[in-house]
């Protein structure tokens, strides 16, 4: 130090310093500035941003910020990835009604083409999942044994055995599965919406995620089979209860009510 | 000569098979006796008759259901039509019942009318119950009866959840485990007691092979017995009539069970399986298939037992979690509160009777059914307990209240804790406000008369509504019950001015007594004298 200090009135101090300053400021151009070809490329990916950025500063910046670095309204987006955003705003979540123990389902506003944008628009913000494809997510041919036995293992402690939903704390809630879409289910696996875990593919292969799909598919979809009748909302045994109290144990009372009303008449003599 | 011959053969084969069981059995005397026996008529003294046939079909399907049922935990490997399960490893016990369910012709029907007609027996016995509690039939001589009717609801709950554990799937497993740990949760004894229970660590190979002989055979044998004793004393002490005109205390007023109530029975018995059929037809209960065998290490969400054990996950649920520590022992308050409140939860309602007859000292019979009004303090008593019973229930379900009505699990819970000391509290004050008043409009309706509805204009400008005066048959009714003078302790001091002593049980009796007929907790029903003085025509009223 003491060298460099008593050189520091040198005549060729200041050229020094001054090639320092301009290669570090160089290099650090180079390394932070987007890359050349992403600023001259005029291809659709850039375009679909530009609209998503456009559909993102009405529909979203209001609570994610206007870079998407999250406010006290709502988190950063840095990084959730285009499966995400597909998820919730494909599925109505986003944009949020209003603020609340959880965004619930609604209808999606959006246009699928629009959500792609924003979706491209928000993986731009920085890498995260991308939107699976059918190939990633299509059911056909899973397993439906074993993914009962991972929906069980993994899902059901909030979900119920088939996906009815169930309650958490402080009105927060796992919804009903029935019929969400497979590439919705997918994704929400994929990135773990609100109050759920995500199960990336290092934990839950793609197979698995087929294998659960399947699952949900086969026995909580409009295509399931109910072999005993009724399903009661597949609730177990309060709902159980409720009808055998109200239409079994009732329809009884009302037919004992009726053969006692119906009595054998005294002989007149 | 050939006539008294020929008169004997001529007798009819029923004539003649009635002689030979007579002789040997003594059928005639037997008849005799009881074929003319006399039962009043009333809808809700058809509620026992409910719960008996419910147990005859529990009994009957059951039967069929063993004959498929393998109670042993060994571990196969599903190969049944079911397509979602096929290839899982599960218990023979689970495997067989999905046999029953999908390869066996009929068993579906069957499991389902067993397990339907299980939750309204069960749920026929509390209401049978609550009949013969707000009518007072409990009262002398009944008090042995009404012990065993209780009986046959608390074995009915344990057969229930026995049975209700045997295909060992994840819902009942999870059942099956809240009872471990239940019992763990004792002081001392409660790991050598679930040892002992299970045949080592839970789950173990054991339990659905014991809970089996204790489902199919211990106690339903019980319940049989108590059953068959509870009828024998039904017959012995008469049923009770409602008070009407001609009954008295000493006589029954209705229809021979012979020929009228056979048929009627005989009949309804055939209703009530009719429609627990439809019911165990258009839904389903218990599907095993969606719920999946259990493995220790799943769980669901939304995991109640059947509604009748509804109230012990209700006090489980709500109970914080305290626990105490101390010398390397842990007492889990949070468990073991509960247990031990679940039997006094069914206690108090079992044991009110006793209490109500001390208070009472009344020692005479009873065979007049009370109307609940007429005695606002027993029905008031018995709207709490329902009331204490429900807001368990809400807590048992309390994830379902939180998401089909849109709220927090956490303020229901809250709810609950509250309304378990608060609802019976306001139940009960509720429930003797609106009798006394019943009592009140009956005492006017038989002075006055019912409110016609028609308005009068007199000459003089003013409007009267005509009452319409009660016939005679209805005064009766409304008057027929008997009002309890409130015990009086006595003087305090004895004939020579010594002060008298006078024990404290004593001094509660008299407190209570005054609470239960004192003034304001009843109100005088109209006597002939008032009744009298108002009908004669002197004044307006």
């Amino acid at each position: 130090m003491k060298k460099l200090s008593a050189r520091r009135r040198h005549p060729l101090a200041a050229v020094v310093v001054l090639l320092l300053a301009l290669a570090a400021t160089g290099g650090l151009y180079a390394a932070f500035a987007p890359a050349g070809k992403a600023q001259a490329d005029e291809t659709a990916q850039s375009l679909a941003i530009d609209e998503g950025k456009k559909l993102y500063s009405v529909g979203c910046a209001s609570c994610h910020g206007t870079g998407g670095q999250g406010t006290s309204d709502g988190p950063s987006l840095v990084g959730v990835g285009a499966a995400a955003v597909d998820f919730q705003v494909g599925t109505g979540r986003m944009p949020a009604q209003q603020p609340g123990a959880q965004v619930p389902k609604k209808k999606a506003i959006y246009s699928q083409a629009q959500i792609d944008q924003l979706a491209a628009y928000v993986a731009s913000l920085g890498a995260g999942p991308s939107v699976p494809t059918d190939s990633q997510y299509n059911p056909s041919g899973a397993d439906i044994a074993k993914g009962g036995e991972l929906f069980r293992t993994n899902c059901a402690q909030c979900h119920n055995f088939t996906g009815e939903g169930g309650a958490l704390t402080n009105g927060k809630f796992a919804p009903s599965l029935e019929d969400v879409d497979p590439k919705h289910i997918y994704e929400a696996m994929q990135t773990g919406p609100q109050n759920m875990p995500s199960f990336p593919d290092t934990t839950m292969p793609q197979k698995q995620k087929q294998d659960i799909i399947a699952y949900l598919h086969a026995v909580n979809s409009d295509k399931s089979a109910s072999p005993g009748g009724l399903k009661l909302g597949g609730l177990g045994p309060v709902s159980e209860g409720l009808f055998g109290w109200i239409f079994g144990l009732g329809a009884l009372i009302a037919v004992a009510i009726w053969v006692a009303a119906h009595t054998a008449k005294a002989k007149k003599s | 000569m050939s006539t008294t011959t020929d008169a004997r053969r001529e007798a009819p084969a029923g004539e003649r098979i009635a002689d030979w069981a007579d002789g040997r059995l003594g059928i005639y005397s037997l008849a005799k006796a009881n074929m003319r026996k006399i039962f009043p008529d009333h809808w809700s003294f058809m509620l026992g008759e409910i719960c008996m046939y419910s147990f005859i079909i529990i009994i009957l399907t059951g039967v069929y259901l063993t004959l498929f049922f393998h109670p042993s935990m060994n571990e196969v490997v599903y190969d049944g039509s079911y397509v979602p399960l096929q290839g899982m490893h599960m218990s023979e016990a689970f495997n067989s019942t999905m046999h029953i369910s999908f390869d066996v012709r009929g068993g579906l029907l069957i499991r389902q009318i067993h397990h339907w007609a299980a939750l309204i027996f069960l749920a026929g016995m509390f209401v049978h119950m609550m009949r013969v509690f707000f009518t007072g039939a409990f009262r002398k001589p009944r008090e042995v009866n009404w012990l065993f009717g209780f009986l046959l609801f608390v074995l009915g709950m344990f057969t229930g959840f026995t049975g209700y554990s045997l295909p060992d799937d994840l819902l009942s497993g999870t059942g099956v485990r809240f009872m471990e740990g239940a019992i763990m949760s004792v002081p001392i004894v409660g790991t050598y007691l679930s040892f002992f229970l299970f045949g080592g660590e839970f789950p173990g190979g054991d339990f659905v092979a014991r809970f089996y002989s204790v489902h199919i055979l211990l106690l339903p044998g019980i319940m049989l017995g108590l059953m068959v004793a509870h009828l024998i004393l039904v017959f012995y002490h008469k049923h009770t009539q409602f008070a009407g005109p001609g009954r008295t205390n000493k006589n029954v007023v209705g229809m021979p069970l012979l020929p009228v109530y056979m048929a009627k029975a005989g009949g309804f018995f055939f209703l009530v399986f009719g429609v627990i059929a439809v019911v165990a037809a258009i839904a389903s209960i218990n599907p095993i298939w969606a719920i999946g065998p259990y493995r220790p290490d799943q769980v669901s969400t939304g995991a109640q037992p059947d509604w009748y054990m509804g109230f012990s996950e209700g006090l489980i649920r709500v109970m914080p979690g305290w626990e105490i520590n101390l010398w390397g022992h842990t007492l889990v308050l949070g468990v073991f509160i509960p247990l031990v409140i679940f039997p006094l939860v069914l206690a108090t309602i079992a044991v009110y009777p006793f209490i109500e007859s001390w208070i009472t000292g009344d020692k005479r019979e009873h065979h007049i059914a009370d109307r609940p009004r007429n005695a606002p303090t027993r029905t008031a008593f018995g709207v709490a307990w329902i009331t204490w019973y429900m807001v368990l229930l809400i807590g048992g379900g309390n994830d379902l209240w939180a998401t089909h009505f849109h709220l927090s699990i956490n303020v229901i819970t809250w709810f609950v804790r509250i309304a378990f000391f608060v609802a019976p509290v306001l139940a009960f004050v509720a429930t003797k406000r609106i009798c006394l008043g019943l009592q009140r409009r009956d005492a006017a309706k038989v002075l006055h008369g019912r409110e016609s509805g028609i308005i009068k204009r007199l000459p003089h400008g003013e409007f009267v509504e005509i009452h319409e005066p009660l016939d005679a048959n209805a005064r009766y009714k409304l008057t027929a019950h008997e009002q309890y003078k409130p015990a009086e302790i006595g003087p305090t001091v004895d004939e020579n001015g010594v002060a008298r002593k006078i024990s404290r049980t004593q001094k509660l009796r008299a407190k209570l007594s005054k609470g239960y007929f004192g003034e304001g907790n009843q109100i005088p029903k109209p006597t002939a004298e008032e009744y009298e003085e108002i009908t004669s025509g002197h004044g307006h009223h």
